[in-house]
């Protein structure tokens, strides 16, 4: 058995972590690229999301490596990504391909259905040892979404933008590559390091725990904008057009509302072992609810709740990243000019897919810019200190 | 010259369909100005607009500051040797502010794309994009112009002077056509044709582009459509209010672009303290280009225009992205690269620049540093 999954953002290090340490061959598919993204998009259905073809990409690049299994999540509520395994399967049948879908849901409380999807996939090997590999993944995970945090922070203090960018990827090649959880912790804090550095003596950075916590002792006062929306556009570069890095060369600090690394010690472990007073969810819920009651599926409550918590954060703007076409955050969408009016924060929504030009991408991403500096700048010296 | 300085900001536009440049002075009033169709071949056309800019200002002038905005801006700044270079929106706000300061909404529409700004208290607070349908553009009202056979000047004469326009619809600029030709057939007299294409489009551009936003007057309305007075019609009968076109509507990116050098440069002395006298003071003889330089600005001069500029493609062979990498050359020299997702070629190769990357306003962005990289010519 050869397993495969798609990509999103660097994920694909800690599936491949925890696969690998339980023994199970691995094929990781190309970089998402203009060639992988042309294939999707010829075998997938016009008016299927972004994620769709790009997933029907992965799986085509990662077939002909030879993989012949494919690991995908299911997905909950109004979200059309709940059927799409069933759906890629289909297309991939369709196309001659041959390869077994294994489809894992997300755990709504119980963990056995997952459990047993987990020893299909590696053989029946002891509970003991799935935990082991988790811990082990685990750990790669927290340090890539370190990384990622110290890269946004620092990016817009350098004076010369590329320096930090590429002490990430060396980073991320040595968390990749690193043989153990000792290992891996080591290359996490050198990396986040070698980051910082790069940023020169202004950056530093702490584990807040969750995003959006402060930033003491930086050096200046970078803009601070929020990324809320679908999780898949906003965890992948490829099919965001590289927004992080965009707003960072104009020196703007990102934060998205999630890591993935977050999700888990919040959602998964926290949560569910109920270990706070208050889960995340409630939080983002009840944030939400003067403006949206109830769960539409994907993450278009969250679009809503997490632009109201970066609005009680002080950040200076959010912007919402979605697939064209997709349901939930046109939900989020319509609601988000009445939560900024409210709320006075600018919120701009980018439906991008694969018709999306960069021209204007960068010149919108430009101009919100502009407009948030100049108003920072008239709100005067008082803000712009905190 | 309005203030007797010699000192001029210029501001270029690259648009799709025209190319604009404009010179002001310290005051901000516009000295020359100078447009052009783009038709396809960007970088001739800055250098035409800029020759004729040149031409019209005599010549002992001192270009203080260069500023760029629309779709070429960055190829116009690595011809020019731009200090600013801004995205169309923040140029049209500060444009539509300068002669308006009052303003609260600024309607653009212009060859192929059409934006909405949301002004409040001098500030741009909100602020809409259309680029990818071409209902309500200046390119669809051209075509159907020319389908009539009429001229555009005088479509916008003949719309505004219906009594009853017909209802078209507006939506998508294939059905608009179909539409329009279908009430051609049944008899409508053309110039009721016409409004009730003002009206279609109009209408599209307020449920679409406008859609969810607070528009308030006072209204602008400028870009190249503004002077189809069916369209200013149209919006004034759907806003319920006037509005304001400019009368350099079709330059107010430039405008914008100039006034933003020029206040980029103020901002760049009362920084230093000092008042710059020293770029200011010694015109000479414009035509030996480097009098005209400012120690301010990365200007190369109005000499320009002689220049051997070529441009060229390639394919990266790097990584399975293949980005087309674009090469902009100067006098046979490398001035600016661009094209890549990554940022292998941006630098490399490029000769630097004769003034460091401090310029720009709020923020750096990559066109910082292509302009940053743009290279004095004759340095």
């Amino acid at each position: 058995m050869k397993v495969t999954f798609a990509h999103m953002g660097n994920l694909w290090i800690t599936v491949k972590t925890i696969l690998e340490d339980l023994g199970v061959e691995v094929v990781v598919p190309p970089r998402p690229s203009r060639r992988s993204l042309e294939v999707g998009v010829r075998h997938s259905p016009e008016f299927a999301c972004f994620p769709l073809k790009m997933n029907i990409g992965d799986y085509i690049g990662a077939i002909e490596r030879g993989a012949d299994t494919i690991v995908m999540v299911g997905g909950v509520g109004p979200c059309r990504l709940g059927h799409y395994a069933q759906v890629q399967a289909e297309i991939l049948r369709d196309l001659g391909y041959r390869a077994e879908m294994v489809i894992l849901e997300p755990p709504r409380g119980h963990f056995s259905a997952l459990l047993d999807k987990i020893r299909y996939l590696t053989g029946g090997k002891p509970i003991s040892r799935v935990v082991r590999a988790l811990r082990f993944g685990w750990e790669k995970l927290y340090a890539l979404d370190c990384l990622d945090r110290a890269l946004v922070r620092t990016r817009p203090l350098e004076a010369v933008p590329g320096g930090a960018a590429a002490a990430h990827r060396r980073a991320v090649a040595a968390v990749a590559g690193a043989a153990g959880v000792e290992a891996t912790r080591r290359a996490r804090d050198e990396g986040v390091a070698a980051v910082l550095a790069a940023g020169g003596a202004g950056a530093a950075w702490e584990d807040d725990g969750e995003a959006g916590g402060g930033l003491p002792g930086r050096n200046g006062t970078p803009l601070r904008v929020g990324i809320v929306g679908e999780i898949f556009m906003v965890a992948e570069p490829f099919a965001n057009q590289d927004l992080e890095r965009r707003l960072g060369e104009m020196g703007v600090e990102v934060t998205r509302a999630l890591y993935v690394s977050d999700w888990v010690r919040i959602n998964l472990l926290l949560d569910t072992l109920r270990l706070r007073r208050r889960s995340r969810q409630s939080v983002v819920k009840e944030a939400a609810s003067p403006y949206l009651g109830h769960f539409v599926g994907g993450e278009g409550l969250e679009s809503v709740g997490e632009t109201v918590l970066y609005s009680r954060q002080g950040y200076d703007g959010v912007i919402h990243v979605a697939p064209f076409t997709c349901m939930p955050e046109i939900v989020a969408t319509s609601l988000l000019p009445e939560v900024g009016r409210d709320l006075d924060l600018p919120v701009m929504s980018l439906f991008l897919d694969e018709h999306s030009g960069e021209a204007g991408l960068a010149t919108r991403l430009e101009a919100f810019v502009d407009l948030l500096a100049r108003r920072r700048a008239r709100a005067g010296a008082g803000r712009a200190t905190r | 010259m309005a203030t007797g300085d010699n000192r001029v900001y210029l501001g270029i536009d690259v648009g799709s369909v025209t190319t604009k440049a404009v010179a002001v002075d310290g005051a901000g009033e516009i000295l020359a100005r100078a447009c052009l169709e783009t038709m396809g071949q960007p970088a001739r056309q800055i250098m035409q607009v800029l020759a004729e800019v040149g031409r019209r200002l005599g010549e002992a002038v001192t270009v203080d500051g260069v500023g760029t905005t629309g779709s070429g801006r960055n190829l116009a700044a690595a011809l020019v040797g731009g200090d600013v270079v801004k995205n169309e929106i923040t140029a049209h706000a500060v444009a539509a502010l300068r002669l308006v300061p009052e303003a609260r909404t600024v309607l653009e529409i212009g060859g192929q794309d059409s934006k909405v700004i949301l002004l409040r208290e001098g500030v741009v607070v909100d602020f809409a994009m259309n680029t990818v349908c071409a209902a309500g553009t200046g390119s669809f009202l051209d075509r159907q112009a020319s389908r009539l056979g009429l001229d555009i000047r005088e479509f916008g004469r003949l719309a505004a002077g219906s009594t009853h326009p017909v209802r078209i619809a507006g939506r998508c600029t294939v059905f608009a056509e179909t539409d329009m030709i279908h009430k051609q057939q049944v008899g409508h007299p053309v110039e009721d044709i016409v409004a009730g294409l003002c009206r279609a489009l109009v209408r599209n551009y307020l449920n679409n582009l406008a859609k969810g936003k607070d528009l308030e007057p006072p209204y602008v309305f400028q870009g190249g459509v503004a002077a189809n007075a069916g369209m200013v019609q149209a919006f004034e009968e759907a806003l319920g209010a006037p509005v304001f076109v400019p009368e350099h509507h079709a330059l107010m990116g430039a405008y914008g672009a100039a006034i933003l050098a020029l206040e980029e440069h103020q901002e760049k002395e009362a920084r230093v303290g000092a008042p710059g006298s020293g770029g200011g003071s010694g015109p000479g003889g414009a035509d030996r280009s480097p009098s005209s330089y400012s120690p301010t600005s990365r200007f190369r001069g109005f000499r320009l225009g002689e220049m051997d500029y070529r441009t060229s493609a390639f394919d990266c062979e790097g990584c399975t992205n293949q980005c087309e990498i674009v090469e902009i050359f100067l006098e046979g020299v490398l001035v600016a690269r661009w094209g890549g997702r990554c940022d292998r070629w941006e630098r490399a190769g490029v000769v630097p620049g004769r003034s460091d990357r401090s310029a720009a306003g709020a923020g750096r962005s990559t066109e910082d540093r292509a302009g940053s990289a743009a290279k004095a010519g004759h340095a």
